[in-house]
């Protein structure tokens, strides 16, 4: 039975130009980008021009570029580097209650550190309400962090809302942009962020690998304790094959986006009509104006994400759904739970598929036809 | 008969040796197999870490070893309905329940037999040590061949339509034989340490964990004459026939524990393991389970256990009505305790079992056994 991959937002293929691009670094460039000869400069030049080309994918000074191992690094660094590094100006942090943990567990570390931490509602679409964030602001806000799309129904969040309300404020603005980045381009220039967080597997690049773009001016403390590197932001020595990799991914992703975004969304639309061909009864959940194309995240009533999960990587479907606890069984999502209420149905019998790469049309038809077949044998 | 490769059986994986080496027999035999680890109880302590994380690990690493899928299921409000809250409730009566046949009864070989049938599965394997045999259609429990760690005693609340979907690769192996498959083929649970205990409880201090969970009402420890020997901490800590504890010093035998007085809140102790207070000549039992389709009518001669691990005693049982079984012992038997299973064999078949109501001397009921 053929396998169906539909799970992009946890990770893609790494497109193949990428691992091009990649094996010739490691065969040849091995040097160290911080040592005083050639080996290192030839390394050093790798990042350099990655660095610019990440750069401008945002329209960014190269300078505002900090590679991390990732997007979870990056948020960590985002948050906890400068919560760090305002704390005189104040300890209050604004957050929503449906952020990736990278956030989330990062300022529950904060609350613990004795910052303050508001968790910020959103409605059943997923949404947060700007009225929210403007009622949540104090003057002893140091840090807002709200994601840019969410990585369990694709909402997107209105991001430029909140960064005009909060230009005249002290506190810094931090968007995880980790799914959005593929999709959508984004301009510091006009977009009023501070920090966003970027990771390469989610967009075919290499794993162990992401940024953080940090606008210039902004005060932040590095994590990490040890060498000069990533100018005192991120010490340790840098993946340069990874970097190169991500840069590659970088520039396919910007030549590709709307081809992308095209191509997902057809496969987005046919997947639901397929079920709805199939008579399956389901629900989208989320906002149907606000998501991003790559993600759908569908209710089934009366039925289990354990026995629905199982069932469809048992039959060549990889989907997910919330997340996993440490011994295995799936908790009830928290992002669904912020949308419809502790112990509501949805929250257990939700599933999230999520479009990339390795699909095709055929495998889309394919794939609901698996689903609504096993959905009718459970029923 | 379908093929092995078109057969797919949903192992129950603990991650411990026994579990991981029926999964590995199951897979070389040519099934179709798929690791499901239970998770049946959150011992979640305050930083985040719950034993089950290292058990689900041991899954993994094994089910990789084996090249088969592994997936979680989560049980623990249908542990906590249906055998914790039996376990508290039967300590408050005064009686000591047996919550691994409450398991294997609703969460094994019910809510986890409806998860894996929900699969695709043509069957459930556990790592028992029991056998399945089947006879024109018709199914029956065998002891394991290894009579020291044989477990149809736990089974014996299966019924036929369980029977007919279960394996238990493990029932024609020693113990021994298993740790020995397990690390010829490296198995990364072959060390593994057995566990030991109530699952729930695992290696906690039994007497801890149901305090905070039952009040514990302290009272005097008595003769049956009424002579008072000191003082207990709470009926629910103790077992019929137990000599451990009890901290009653003074010349002759040792004492231990020869019933309980729940109205009263009084546990009787006695002197001497082979107290005439600990010996009965029969019991009542109820909540039976046939293996075999039919309920017995007429009396009938078999061999019982009255707990696990115990050699097998004759018997003669008789049908009683509203579905109550008098079970009367050829020999005086020591130390039977209300709450526990009786369990009827013939020969190497497991006919069954019941839960132990009622102890009877001379038949009448003895009153101070809780």
């Amino acid at each position: 039975m053929k396998s169906i991959y539909m799970d992009h937002a946890a990770t893609t293929p790494v497109h193949p130009d990428v691992v091009d691009a990649m094996v010739p670094v490691y065969k040849e460039t091995f040097g160290n980008p911080s040592s005083v000869h050639q080996f290192g400069r030839k390394a050093r030049r790798y990042l350099d021009q990655a660095r610019r080309k990440v750069a401008e994918s945002l329209k960014a000074n190269e300078k505002e570029i900090v590679f991390t191992s990732g997007g979870t690094e990056a948020d960590n660094l985002a948050v906890i580097g400068t919560a760090r590094a305002n704390a005189g100006k104040g300890k209050h942090i604004i957050t929503t209650s449906i952020e990736h943990h990278a956030t989330l567990h990062a300022v529950e570390y904060l609350e613990s550190q004795g910052f303050e931490v508001t968790y910020l509602p959103v409605n059943e679409e997923g949404l947060v309400a700007i009225e929210d964030v403007k009622a949540a602001l104090r003057e002893d806000t140091i840090l807002v962090s709200i994601m840019m799309v969410n990585n369990e129904t694709g909402s997107i969040q209105p991001i430029s809302q909140v960064g005009e309300l909060l230009r005249d404020h002290q506190a810094y603005f931090h968007s995880d942009i980790v799914q959005a980045y593929g999709l959508m381009s984004l301009d510091v220039t006009t977009l009023p962020v501070d920090l966003l967080a970027v990771s390469g597997h989610k967009i075919n690049g290499p794993k162990g690998i992401g940024f953080l773009y940090i606008r210039e001016g902004v005060q932040i403390e590095s994590l990490q304790y040890g060498g000069e590197q990533e100018r005192k932001r991120r010490a340790g020595t840098e993946n340069t094959p990874a970097v190169k990799g991500l840069q590659t991914a970088v520039e396919i992703m910007e030549a590709e986006r709307m081809t992308y975004k095209e191509k997902y969304l057809h496969y987005k639309q046919l997947f639901i009509r397929t079920l709805e061909e199939k008579e399956v009864t389901f629900e989208v959940n989320g906002s149907e104006e606000f998501t991003v194309e790559s993600i759908v995240n569908i209710s089934f009533p009366d039925m289990n994400v354990e026995t629905l999960l199982t069932n469809f990587d048992l039959s060549g479907i990889a989907a997910s759904s919330g997340s996993a606890c440490t011994a295995g069984s799936i908790e009830p999502s928290h992002v669904l739970t912020a949308m419809f209420g502790p112990g509501h149905p949805k929250t257990t019998n939700s599933i999230r598929f999520s479009f990339g790469l390795a699909n095709n049309e055929e495998d889309i038809i394919e794939a609901a036809t698996r689903v609504s077949q096993i959905i009718k044998r459970l029923t | 008969m379908k093929d092995p490769k078109d057969t797919r059986v949903v192992v129950g994986m603990s991650g411990g040796v026994d579990s991981s080496v029926a999964a590995l027999m199951l897979k070389e035999q040519g099934y179709d197999v798929v690791g499901i680890f239970m998770k049946n109880w959150d011992d979640t302590d305050e930083n985040g870490v719950c034993t089950a994380t290292e058990d689900y690990e041991d899954v993994i690493r094994v089910c990789n070893q084996l090249d088969i899928p592994y997936y979680a299921v989560n049980f623990e409000k249908q542990y906590w309905d249906k055998v914790f809250t039996y376990f508290l409730d039967e300590y408050k009566k005064g009686r000591t329940p047996n919550p691994d046949v409450m398991c294997n009864k609703e969460i094994k070989f019910k809510a986890f037999m409806d998860h894996a049938m929900s699969l695709g599965a043509d069957y459930l394997a556990t790592g028992h040590y029991a056998q399945v045999r089947e006879n024109d259609g018709v199914y029956e429990m065998l002891r394991g061949v290894d009579h020291n760690k044989d477990q149809t005693y736990f089974l014996n609340q299966l019924s036929q339509d369980v029977l007919a979907k279960v394996m238990f690769p493990l029932g024609h192996l020693e113990k021994k034989e298993v740790r020995a498959i397990a690390e010829k083929h490296d198995l990364a649970t072959a060390k593994k340490k057995d566990s030991t205990g109530i699952c729930f409880i695992g290696e906690r201090n039994f007497k801890e964990f149901l305090s905070e969970y039952l009040p514990a009402q302290p009272g005097n420890m008595e003769t049956l004459d009424g002579e008072v020997k000191g003082r207990h901490d709470g009926l629910m800590y103790y077992t019929l026939g137990q000599r451990q504890g009890l901290g009653i010093g003074g010349a002759g035998d040792p004492w231990f524990v020869v019933g309980k007085n729940v109205e009263d809140n009084v546990l009787y102790v006695g002197q001497g393991f082979h107290h005439d207070a600990l010996y009965s000549d029969g019991l009542i039992a109820s909540e039976a389970n046939w293996t075999k389709a039919e309920t017995p009518t007429e009396p009938f001669e078999c061999t019982a256990k009255f707990r696990y691990r115990q050699e097998d005693s004759g018997v003669t049982v008789y049908p009683l009505e509203n579905g109550r079984w008098k079970v009367m012992f050829h020999e005086p038997e020591r130390a039977i305790t209300p709450g526990q299973a009786v369990v009827f064999y013939n020969g190497e078949v497991c006919l069954g079992g019941a839960t132990i109501d009622v102890v009877l001397k001379e038949d009448a009921a003895v009153n101070y056994v809780g």
